[in-house]
């Protein structure tokens, strides 16, 4: 026992662990790992310190501004426009999320619980729009648009987003992990099918809907391209289809780009900070079984 | 509470027909055990009872009802899974309650059957409590209490204490029997553990490759086994199997004649002596001579496993005075005791 506290002694006054930073190997993945966080850190704090700025000082590299400023707050908040944008974006990250969520959870526990003739072939058709890119997607989604009466509308932004190949893989995935001892037992109890999927079988993958929401939230949050072809009116842009406005022929106004693209990352961080609670106490749930 | 049937039980995976046939009467208020190595199909009966798997051919009734095209929910079971199946992000009290908030019972009603359930299982310090903060004898207690609240005709219990350890194990099976003399309702259980089996049981089913090889009680399966596989599957050690022959008053084993009637057979059979049937003798009174090869202490008595003419069988030794190892030692059995079996394996009576 004393040996030990002698050597931990040691190495507490030579102010490291036994493979420490003078590890040559520890010393460069400590580098790399510095600057893979500089690089991922600094456009956030770019954006942070230009809407601080004024115009004058926009294209000065330096961090913290000479004269700093809140005007670009007060003009961004206080323009209708930006609210309204940022209400839009609001509500169809919103609405899309809850509808991905359901539909996803709903057809991804249907593909992985029922066994039905054509299952096979309904997942890979699923899976299989995965392997298309959304920039070609979208001409289909405008021809449909078109045909629905949706362009330039709440539902024409939102239709393509309220249910994912990609959440419906997820949880397909999840429910595998769901016993089906459990469905039996709610079976016998005497519920009926949608019952157990929303009583018994959603609570045991809140982890997973967790995920898909934060996923699914920012993916619409920070959709562009498919909102800026199908509104043409500017009370309908999302916000960062409204951001670009910032930009005239003239000059481009990036103080208040960066400001609106800081307020924009508000709601990000408020949905990621109250599911990931969610996602840690399911993984803490599962670890305490046993 | 209420009797059980299955008549000509049957169930087909597409070609594959894996129960041929079962047919069984559960009395009212009998604690039925059906036993069998994994594949044997005892599960897949339990199911079909339940309502969980469709019946491929024949009938099941509870009560005086075929319930062969009721949902699970409407025929008057309940049943406690391998693995609980009790519901994570409930407490104790809302699992055990969960049937009745399906079946719209009055909310003090619930509340006392809840209550009364807990205090009979005595996991009633326990009701606000979640599954991960009890432990594995307490989840078992919970899922059987959520069974135990509906109160219904018949319980199904599907190898719920396979995931116990040892000692858990052996006071589950004890609560179990003394739940079951308590509240009488007709009772299925399905285990692969011939000992769980042996010891809760009215009355045993033995299957294998989905047929039922005998139904009897703990001590007719054991003393009268129907054929060989039963012989072997109840009791362990298993029953030693050796091949004999019918010889002039009497049988031939291991190079050594036995005086016993043999039922009937001529030429060869299977004789089957139970290791407890089986003692080590000092002196050379016994039947059959032979080598010590390998001791397996068990306090009270030691297995001693003996080469008798090339042949290896299991027999009792006294725990205190066991024989040493590699030790030549004598094996007494009481003729009465052996168990003749034909050729086709089936018992001689």
């Amino acid at each position: 026992m004393s040996d030990i506290r002698a050597s931990s002694a040691a190495l507490m006054r030579s102010g490291r662990t036994a493979k420490g930073p003078r590890d040559p190997w520890s010393v460069l993945r400590w580098t790399l790992l510095a600057l893979g966080a500089i690089a991922m850190v600094m456009p956030i704090v770019y954006m942070l310190s230009a809407s601080i700025k004024y115009p004058f000082e926009m294209y000065d590299l330096n961090i913290i501004p000479k004269e700093p400023t809140f005007e670009n707050y007060t003009y961004v908040l206080s323009d209708g426009r930006f609210l309204r944008w940022f209400g839009n974006s609001l509500l169809i990250a919103t609405l899309t999320t809850v509808s991905a969520v359901f539909f996803d959870a709903l057809v991804g526990y249907a593909l992985c619980k029922f066994r039905f003739r054509g299952r096979t072939v309904v997942f890979v058709a699923i899976l299989s729009t995965l392997m298309i890119p959304t920039e070609m997607l979208v001409i289909p989604w405008y021809l449909m648009s078109k045909s629905f009466g949706w362009l330039d509308s709440y539902w024409g932004i939102m239709f393509p987003g309220m249910m994912t190949a990609f959440g419906t893989f997820l949880m397909k995935q999840f429910f595998e992990t769901v016993p089906d001892d459990f469905l039996e037992a709610a079976r016998i109890d005497g519920l009926n099918e949608f019952q157990i999927w929303w009583s018994v079988a959603l609570p045991l993958v809140a982890p997973a809907l967790s995920a898909l929401a934060i996923f699914v939230f920012l993916g619409n949050w920070t959709a562009f391209l498919w909102p800026l072809i199908v509104t043409s009116s500017s009370e309908l842009y999302t916000l960062p289809v409204g951001l670009t406005t910032f930009s005239v022929e003239q000059a481009v106004e990036w103080e208040l780009i960066m400001t609106g693209a800081a307020l924009a990352t508000i709601p990000t961080l408020v949905v990621f900070l109250v599911f990931q609670r969610f996602i840690i106490r399911g993984v803490a749930m599962a670890g305490l079984k046993g | 509470m209420a009797t059980l049937s299955l008549r000509n039980l049957v169930k087909t995976y597409g070609k594959t027909e894996v129960l041929h046939g079962i047919s069984l009467d559960v009395a009212d208020g009998e604690f039925v055990v059906f036993v069998g190595p994994s594949g044997c199909g005892k599960s897949t009966t339990l199911r079909m009872i339940a309502g969980l798997e469709d019946v491929s051919g024949g009938e099941v009734r509870i009560g005086d009802k075929v319930v062969n095209h009721l949902e699970p929910k409407d025929r008057d079971i309940a049943m406690v899974f391998q693995n609980y199946a009790i519901y994570p992000h409930l407490t104790v009290r809302k699992n055990i309650g969960f049937g009745l908030r399906t079946a719209k019972t009055p909310k003090a009603e619930k509340e006392k059957r809840i209550e009364e359930v807990a205090a009979i299982l005595s996991m009633t310090d326990y009701l606000d409590r979640r599954p991960a903060q009890l432990s594995g004898g307490q989840r078992q207690r919970v899922a059987i209490g959520r069974a135990m609240v509906r109160d219904p005709a018949v319980f199904l219990f599907d190898e719920p204490l396979s995931n116990l350890d040892a000692q858990l194990r052996a006071q589950m099976r004890l609560e179990i029997k003394k739940l079951h003399q308590r509240v009488g309702t007709t009772i299925v259980f399905v285990t692969h553990d011939q000992v769980e089996a042996m010891t809760m049981a009215d009355r045993i089913v033995i299957m294998k490759d989905g047929h039922i090889q005998q139904v009897g009680t703990p001590a007719q399966v054991y003393h009268q086994p129907a054929n060989t596989f039963v012989a072997q599957f109840i009791g362990a050690p298993s029953m030693n199997m050796l091949p004999g022959q019918v010889v002039s008053g009497g049988i031939s084993v291991a190079g050594r004649h036995i005086a016993r009637d043999p039922c009937g057979a001529t030429g060869a059979l299977t004789v089957g002596i139970r290791p407890d049937d089986l003692r080590v003798t000092e002196g050379r009174q016994g039947s059959f001579e032979g080598r010590v090869t390998v001791l397996e202490p068990l306090g009270a008595e030691t297995l001693a496993y003996v080469d008798i003419g090339g042949q290896e069988v299991v027999a009792h030794a006294d725990g205190r005075k066991p024989p040493a190892l590699g030790a030549l030692v004598s094996l007494a059995v009481d003729p009465a005791n052996l168990h003749l079996f034909g050729p086709d394996g089936m018992a001689l009576a």
